[in-house]
């Protein structure tokens, strides 16, 4: 992946300014349609998905009080993961993004919600809302692209540390939401200095996310198992289980929004001085959608349209499946690549993106079984070499 | 006469240990509250937040209906002649509207009752009358309001109304059946749009009140005048008036000028724009939010519409629920033009219900 403004073939370079503008207006066009039509239905489906995913977790919690029993473990272990997805993704995070504020009901409310993460729910919406969403996939700015922590382009400087980039990645899906929690702290910035570890912002924030981590933990890990008794081991494991189900699926889930092959990234630049249609193209170019039935946009918190989504943040995720034709009709016409495929397959690109990155450029591309042993030879002088090795060896390549 | 010393009460480590077992039960529902759970089984429980069960939709007239609400544990009863707020969800938004409670105290079954009359555009009004279905669960406030009868009831009473008027009328004629002398002046377009018609009729059969029916579609309106030649005995009766502003002001005028305005109570149910000028841009600091106002819409519903949260009581400029501070900017009064201008630093509290932009404004929300 290399920034669009350096690529040779520039996939927006047949757009004229004036088409960026006419697709920004209908766009605009296609949020307001669904605006005008918010009602009844759509406040009675947000409302279902929170009384069914209640009850689910209370009768799965109810389950593994009695989880010595293999049955109960098992059924309470799956309905809680589900349970706890669906609070974090079709619930939490459509909330949290104000798509349900037009009800004016206090109890689901962007302002008032909480949720089941360790990132308390202030943090996250500047983080993701304000950082994430306007800087979508630019280069040094959206710090959702490898968290900061990943190669995440070819233009980005190789080093053998990165080789540990897959095994990095999969422990942050484990661990997601501390993973989640320490970027929203932006962690790796406020720990470098000791002027930064000092702000009392920082120090503030640490004491919120940790008194978060504090509850939540205590919750899963000492409350429910207490009040199992003698099923206090299994209960912590099956809620441990559920965490661990819930943060690997949120993390496919959010690699395939942004990370499979041919989704574009920016340089930081271009978004100087960016139009409203500009701003829609670059959410065009940089999210890809994940297909399948109505029961995974569910799972997924609809982030299965995460084309729709990154257009049009605030609008009810119950609607992003109409409006889906609508937008893809707009990449057609405009000869734009709308980027849609089954889970497995964006799971899997977005994987072999991060195993391709985390060697040399050009590495993975080039071995061949043939040429195995001479290219894993040469990857050992690169990654055993100084940087004065590594650089001409780039250079050689 | 001994005394002993006080000695440690056993109420107090009960309730540390309620509070115990409550702060267990969050830390088990933790971000949720337990009221969280417990609302999917029964939002009407005591010590949840105060809503109501619709129980059924009565019609009055043609545009008019009594709502009978079961109202949650937490109701603290009412007086006759005050009003409720309701929120209910209007295509799925939140709506709250102030209506009169019209209901006997005396009922068993501990329901209460509004009475609506849907205006024209009427959002909330046409939805109670027309379409609201048994069932439907609404959110309540505690009832309010000061236009009620004395402790001391008055020997001789007068009451005034017009149109929906009528409501906290009916709340306290049905109610108070200790009143033996009381006329009732009521307007209303046609003989079937009296609502409560036949109830008055019937009272009035009974000679409980003496009824005034005016039907102004063929009769015309009454002004102070007419009135006191109808009740020549007007000066010796407390007075309670409701209705549109109009009236109402006619009122005051003619009771001020013979020198009885105390004896005259009236009860408003929405605030009367008068003066409005430009708009400006509103920006609430803490939410985040900027939006641009008219000069003719109060900002109260300006930031609801923009999906803010916002507090609010009785829309009219009299509670004071909404009240926020103005950091900085102007607001002009929509009831009298005043304009209230704050500078930075100041936090002027301003009513955002009756209150529109004039002008740039930071509002601390």
């Amino acid at each position: 992946m290399t920034a669009l403004q350096k690529k040779p073939e520039n996939p927006i370079a047949h757009l004229s300014a004036e088409d960026i503008e006419i697709i920004g207006k209908e766009l605009d066009t296609i949020r307001q349609e669904v605006r005008d039509s918010l009602g009844e239905d759509d406040a009675k489906y947000i409302r279902r998905v929170i009384d069914v995913q209640r009850k689910l977790e209370l009768g799965s919690r109810a389950a593994l009080l009695v989880s010595l029993f293999p049955p109960a473990w098992l059924i309470g272990t799956a309905g809680l993961s589900v349970a706890k997805i669906l609070e974090n993704m079709e619930i939490g995070h459509n909330i949290l993004h104000g798509q349900w504020d037009w009800m004016r009901d206090p109890k689901i409310h962007s302002t008032t919600w909480e949720w089941d993460m360790a990132s308390p729910a202030a943090q996250w919406k500047h983080s993701h809302n304000e950082l994430h969403h306007t800087c979508t996939n630019v280069i040094g700015k959206d710090n959702d692209l490898g968290y900061g922590i990943m190669r995440v382009d070819e233009d980005q400087k190789w080093h053998p540390l990165y080789l540990a980039q897959p095994l990095w990645n999969f422990i942050n899906a484990c661990f997601f939401e501390y993973g989640i929690a320490a970027y929203d702290l932006e962690l790796g910035k406020n720990l470098a200095t000791k002027k930064r570890r000092a702000n009392p912002e920082f120090r503030a924030a640490t004491k919120q996310v940790l008194k978060k981590i504090r509850n939540q933990a205590g919750k899963d890990y000492l409350v429910h198992p207490l009040l199992s008794g003698p099923s206090f081991l299994p209960t912590l494991a099956a809620n441990f289980t559920a965490n661990v189900v819930r943060n690997l699926w949120s993390h496919s889930v959010i690699m395939c929004g942004h990370f499979p092959e041919g989704v574009e990234t920016f340089e930081k630049t271009s978004i100087e001085g960016e139009t409203r249609g500009e701003w829609y193209v670059r959410q065009m170019l940089g999210s890809a959608n994940i297909s399948g039935s109505k029961a995974m946009h569910l799972m997924t918190g609809n982030l299965s349209h995460q084309v729709e989504h990154h257009l049009f943040p605030d609008l009810p995720s119950n609607r992003y499946a109409e409006i889906a034709p609508k937008v893809k009709d707009i990449f057609d016409r405009y000869g734009l690549t709308y980027h849609s495929a089954p889970l497995y397959k964006q799971v899997a690109s977005a994987w072999h993106k991060v195993i391709r990155l985390s060697l040399p450029n050009g590495w993975l591309a080039e071995t061949t079984p043939k040429n195995a042993p001479a290219q894993i030879a040469k990857l050992v002088r690169m990654t055993t070499g100084g940087k004065k090795v590594r650089r001409a060896m780039a250079r050689a390549a | 006469m001994t005394t002993t010393d006080p000695r440690p009460t056993t109420a107090r480590p009960r309730v540390a240990l309620r509070d115990r077992v409550l702060k267990f039960v969050e830390f088990a529902t933790t971000p949720l509250l337990p009221s969280d759970y417990l609302d999917l089984v029964d939002p009407l429980r005591s010590g949840a937040d105060l809503r109501g069960r619709i129980e059924a939709v009565l019609p009055e007239t043609r545009d008019a209906a009594t709502i009978v609400i079961r109202p949650g544990r937490g109701w603290r009863g009412h007086r006759p002649g005050q009003y409720i707020r309701i929120g209910i969800d209007v295509d799925g938004v939140r709506q709250w509207r102030a209506y009169s409670l019209t209901s006997d105290l005396t009922r068993i079954d501990g329901c209460i009752s509004v009475t609506v009359k849907a205006i024209p555009d009427g959002k909330v009004s046409n939805h109670l009358v027309r379409k609201v279905r048994p069932g439907t669960v609404v959110q309540l406030d505690q009832a309010a309001g000061e236009f009620c009868l004395p402790a001391e009831r008055p020997e001789k009473a007068l009451f005034i109304t017009a149109g929906s008027g009528i409501t906290p009328v009916m709340g306290m004629l049905r109610n108070h059946p200790e009143l033996t002398d009381v006329v009732l002046v009521h307007s209303a377009p046609t003989a079937d749009d009296v609502v409560f018609g036949a109830d008055l009729r019937r009272m009035a059969d009974e000679g409980r009140i003496r009824l005034i029916e005016q039907h102004t579609d063929t009769a015309g309106m009454l002004d102070a005048g007419a009135i006191a030649e109808l009740v020549p005995d007007l000066a010796e009766r407390s007075t309670w008036a409701c209705g549109p502003v109009g009236m109402l002001e006619a009122l005051e005028e003619h009771w001020t000028a013979a020198g009885i305005a105390e004896r005259l109570y009236t009860e408003r149910f929405r605030p009367t724009v008068l003066v409005t000028g430009e708009g400006g841009t509103v920006s609430f600091a803490r939410s985040g939010t900027t939006l641009e106002a008219d000069g003719a819409t109060p900002i109260l519903d300006a930031a609801e519409d923009a999906g803010l949260l916002m507090p609010s009581g009785c829309r009219m400029g009299i509670c004071y629920g909404c009240v926020l501070p103005l950091r900085e900017g102007a607001v002009r009064d929509l009831r009298n033009g005043e304009i209230t201008t704050a500078a930075p630093g100041d936090g002027v509290l301003i009513q955002t219900c009756v209150s529109a932009a004039a002008g740039a404004c930071d509002i601390d929300h």
